[in-house]
């Protein structure tokens, strides 16, 4: 046995490799299994080999955006005239993604160890670790984690004991999915509501309480410590398609699968077989009828184009969507797509930070009109009108929340129309809404 | 001067200093981009999605009050993704406005009307749904909360935490559920509080002292100065049937920028008082008895020709600076003087602003008395009085002096007859308001400022300078008769 499923042939265990090994939750524990020696590497060279050799790795960032993390490091201002800050955004509130809870809860070290690397090759007075509120084990683990890194010399005035400050601390989310927006993460940590800020400046420039600040998402920091220990050019190696996604990626399965729960497989990796080999298929005597590959803010894909994506940020992009968080949201036929597409748009309707007009009204709009065509009471017009509040909502505010809002709406109604057609021709209702 | 930048708006060349925004620059190029949440006062919130315009070579819309200009920008305000876009952020503002603007005190002087007529749609889309509902709250001594009227467009909650410092509101809840927030205790009781009345593009957040009492469109408006204290705010005085009804700041960028404080916004009560002198008056015995300006004049003259000795002259510092010469002049030519003084109070400033407060000296010209001669030598001036060959008084209330005293003849200029010049002045020459007049004052920076009439001065009352003119006139050293 081992952690809730045994490693998969198909799995690329590199984050993974301990899941469900308690004993590398501890300090010791971490160091037999060769922690920190990459640390200690990365604190001997230079900041800027730090940096090359993750550009050298082609990672990129796991929160959703893809963004070269290399590259953003180097946006940091070189002379270090006011504090530099490092964000590692824990914060994952993104419906169907559930890695970054499983990387804190087995290898709270391997957080602690990228982020040390990262605070020192951006030079960070402080770290902050923001995470999502809900996660109470999560945050006991990692909150352990670096109160032992403190106690051994890992982290403090004289980290590692080669003369370099590095500190971080934990902040605790209080429940807002928007606050795992960067900027708005920003504003929750300085005290303020969590409502994302207008970029320009982007916070390399001003960011966390207006200084030089640097945010990576868990995934990608976790990811940090096997470059520096294996070198970029070895991460770069794994990759299955597209030489612009390397390395490998953390997928939570969930849904209508026999197997759910978090993969660990190369860029590139076909979601058909991480849908019907690792996460083990449907249950007996079900198709599948849609995934949602990278978190409920991204397109939806009917089976067919499921079957042929390839799992990297190119990949996806060419069967319409994107790779996102790695949250793979698979449905099979006895999936009712109009509620799920209105479970959703409630999600966001609820989490609008309220700034921005498109997003607050038509949010919450989109939804009683889905809403409402659950209830038997809809017209057919009702779904031009969704079409044409969503393309409103595409692009004109300040963050993506609303975009994330009308992604399902409109790939919904253009490849499950029929769905909802048949509510509106038969005047039928649900159970429940 | 800063770098000038070269752009394109509307077809129309444009050129800006460099980190103007768009929608400024947009107004230089006589364009007004249609904005809410935007205030030239308040810091940039980019909230209202209002001003989204079409640059060229840009692949989204962009926020035209939160993008800088840029050499060679070409920007499109009314192309049709704009309007769309501004079209859609005007029917989602809808769904949830009550639309009662026939009982919403800013019917005639709202946005949200004004660009919904301008190019919103006429029906609403929003069908069989119920709107959202909040009740009115109560947030300060003169302030209303309208939520249900409310486009969150944060320009209160962003007036009070930068400009007033005093950081009570806030927007709570969140997506179609949030309002504007006050926090629990607090009320909006700074002494700047009443500006988010103003800045409120809607009618969410109304006065209690205006509220339905008049509509918009009713409203004669005259530029003027705010007479409450030597700041010298520029206000406009809004007017129904002769009666003042409402001061609102005038913007000034160099001095009061949009704003005004509540003591003078609220202070302008005794511009409609119904207890004025309505005629000139000269005694006749222990009576004073009503007479036309002829004899009213003859009489004073007289009295200024006769007085064998220096004159004292207490004036009051609200007096227009016109006034406040002549007054000089005619004092000053026989070796008098004159005094004034005037009412104090904490200072209250707008900490947002510099050198922008409510001023412990309340009344708007003590400059201009000063600049004309007078002292703050009061008692001095007042026991002076009793003993003067003439006691001149422009609009000055003698409180505290007792009707007892002891007055040399005393000519009275003034608006109301206080008890303390009724069983003492020889001539009573009723003079207008400042709302009742044109005029300049100076301020607290030797800002020469005008201001203009608003109202009819009741019955036969005159501006203090044509008065004292007139017997400057007929004394021969007038300006007119110089001429």
């Amino acid at each position: 046995m081992g952690y809730p499923h045994p490693t998969h042939p198909k799995e690329t265990p590199v984050l993974s490799r301990h899941f469900g090994d308690s004993d590398a939750r501890s300090f010791d524990g971490w160091k037999r299994r060769g922690g920190y020696a990459s640390l200690e590497k990365a604190l001997g060279m230079s900041r800027e080999q730090v940096t090359e050799e993750v550009k050298t790795s082609g990672l990129r960032g796991r929160g959703g955006a893809g963004f070269p993390c290399g590259l953003k490091w180097t946006f940091m201002p070189k002379q270090r005239t006011q504090p530099h800050y490092l964000c590692v955004n824990a914060d994952e509130s993104e419906p169907g993604t559930f890695k970054d809870r499983e990387i804190m809860r087995w290898t709270p070290h391997a957080v602690i160890e990228g982020a040390a690397i990262a605070a020192y090759a951006i030079q960070a007075e402080q770290t902050y670790v923001y995470i999502r509120g809900e996660f109470t084990e999560a945050i006991a683990i990692m909150q352990q984690a670096l109160d032992e890194a403190y106690i051994k010399g890992v982290l403090g005035i004289n980290a590692m004991g080669k003369g370099v400050r590095i500190d971080m601390t934990i902040h605790r989310g209080a429940g807002a999915y928007i606050c795992g927006e960067e900027t708005a993460l920003m504003n929750s940590i300085e005290g303020k509501r969590g409502n994302p800020r207008i970029r320009p400046p982007f916070p390399a420039a001003s960011g966390l309480f207006g200084c030089p600040t640097t945010i990576n998402n868990v995934e990608t920091l976790a990811a940090v410590p096997p470059i520096i220990e294996q070198g970029g050019a070895w991460y770069r190696a794994i990759c299955l398609s597209n030489p612009n996604s390397t390395g490998t990626k953390l997928f939570s399965v969930c849904g209508t699968v026999r197997s759910p729960g978090t993969y660990e497989v190369a860029m590139g990796f076909p979601l058909k077989d991480l849908v019907h080999d690792l996460a083990g298929g449907m249950r007996p005597g079900r198709r599948l009828k849609a995934v949602i590959p990278g978190g409920s803010s991204v397109p939806i894909l009917t089976a067919d184009e499921a079957e042929a994506t390839l799992l990297d940020y190119e990949g996806c992009v060419a069967r319409g969507t994107m790779l996102g968080s790695g949250g793979v949201i698979v449905m099979d036929d006895s999936v009712d797509m109009v509620y799920q597409i209105m479970r959703l748009a409630r999600f966001y309707a609820h989490e609008s930070c309220a700034q921005c007009t498109q997003c607050r009204e038509g949010t919450a709009w989109t939804t009683k009109i889905l809403q409402r065509i659950l209830h038997g009471q809809g017209k057919l017009e009702d779904l031009d009108l969704l079409l044409d509040l969503s393309e409103q909502m595409t692009g004109t505010t300040i963050c993506v929340l609303s975009d994330s809002c009308a992604a399902p709406v409109v790939s919904g109604i253009r490849k499950f129309r029929d769905e909802f057609e048949a509510y509106i021709d038969s005047g039928r209702a649900v159970a429940q809404v | 001067m800063s770098d000038l930048v070269r752009l394109t708006i509307e077809g129309r060349p444009v050129e800006a200093p460099a980190g103007t925004s768009v929608l400024e620059a947009a107004k230089l190029a006589g364009v007004l981009v249609p904005h809410y949440c935007y205030h030239p006062s308040l810091p940039v919130a980019g909230v209202c999605r209002m001003c989204l315009v079409e640059v060229e070579k840009s692949p989204k819309l962009a926020a035209s009050c939160a993008t800088p200009v840029a050499e060679g920008m070409v920007v499109h305000v009314e192309s049709p993704q704009a309007k769309a876009a501004r079209r859609a952020v005007l029917e989602f503002l809808l769904i949830n406005h009550p639309l009662d603007c026939p009982i919403c005190d800013q019917a005639g002087e709202c946005e949200l009307q004004d660009y919904v007529y301008q190019e919103g749609r006429a029906t609403t889309r929003f069908a069989d749904y119920a709107k959202r509902f909040n009740p009115v709250e109560d947030f300060g001594p003169d302030i209303l909360y309208v939520p249900n009227r409310c486009i969150l467009c944060t320009r209160c909650v962003r007036f009070m935490e930068h400009l007033a410092e005093h950081p009570v509101l806030n927007v709570s809840e969140r997506g179609d559920r949030a309002y504007i927030g006050i926090f629990e205790g607090a009320a909006l009781d700074h002494g700047w509080a009443g500006n988010v009345v103003d800045l409120c593009p809607v009618g969410s957040l109304v006065s209690k002292d205006f509220l339905h009492k008049a509509r918009a469109w009713d409203l004669d408006k005259t530029p003027s100065i705010c007479p409450g204290c030597t700041q010298g705010c520029n206000v406009t005085i809004e007017t129904r049937d002769n009666q003042v009804l409402r001061v609102r700041p005038r913007p000034n960028p160099d001095l009061n920028r949009h704003f005004m404080c509540d003591y003078g916004r609220l202070g302008y009560g005794w511009l409609n008082r119904t207890d004025r002198i309505e005629a000139p008056l000269v005694r006749d015995g222990s009576r004073l008895v009503p007479v036309d300006w002829d004899r009213a004049l003859g009489r004073a003259l007289d009295l200024v020709r006769g007085a064998r000795g220096p004159c004292v002259a207490l004036v009051s510092p609200g007096a227009s600076c016109e006034a406040l010469e002549r007054v000089a002049q005619l004092v000053g030519a026989g070796g008098g003087a004159g005094a004034f003084r005037v009412a104090k109070g904490d200072e209250i400033p707008l900490p947002g602003v510099p050198d922008l407060a409510l001023r412990t000296e309340r009344a708007p010209n003590v400059a201009g008395a000063l600049a004309a001669g007078f002292t703050r030598d009061w008692d001095g001036a007042a026991a002076r009085a009793r003993s003067a060959a003439l006691v001149l008084v422009l609009d000055e209330p003698l409180h505290g002096l007792g009707a007892a005293q002891a007055w040399g003849p005393m000519i009275y200029i003034g608006t109301v007859l206080p008890d303390e010049a009724r069983g003492a002045a020889a001539v009573v020459l009723p003079s207008a308001t400042m709302a009742e007049e044109d005029g300049t004052f100076r301020n607290i920076g030797g800002r020469i400022q005008p201001y203009h009439q608003a109202r009819a001065a009741p019955g036969m009352a005159r501006p203090a300078a044509w008065i004292l003119e007139e017997i400057l006139d007929a004394l021969g050293v007038g300006v007119g008769a110089q001429a």
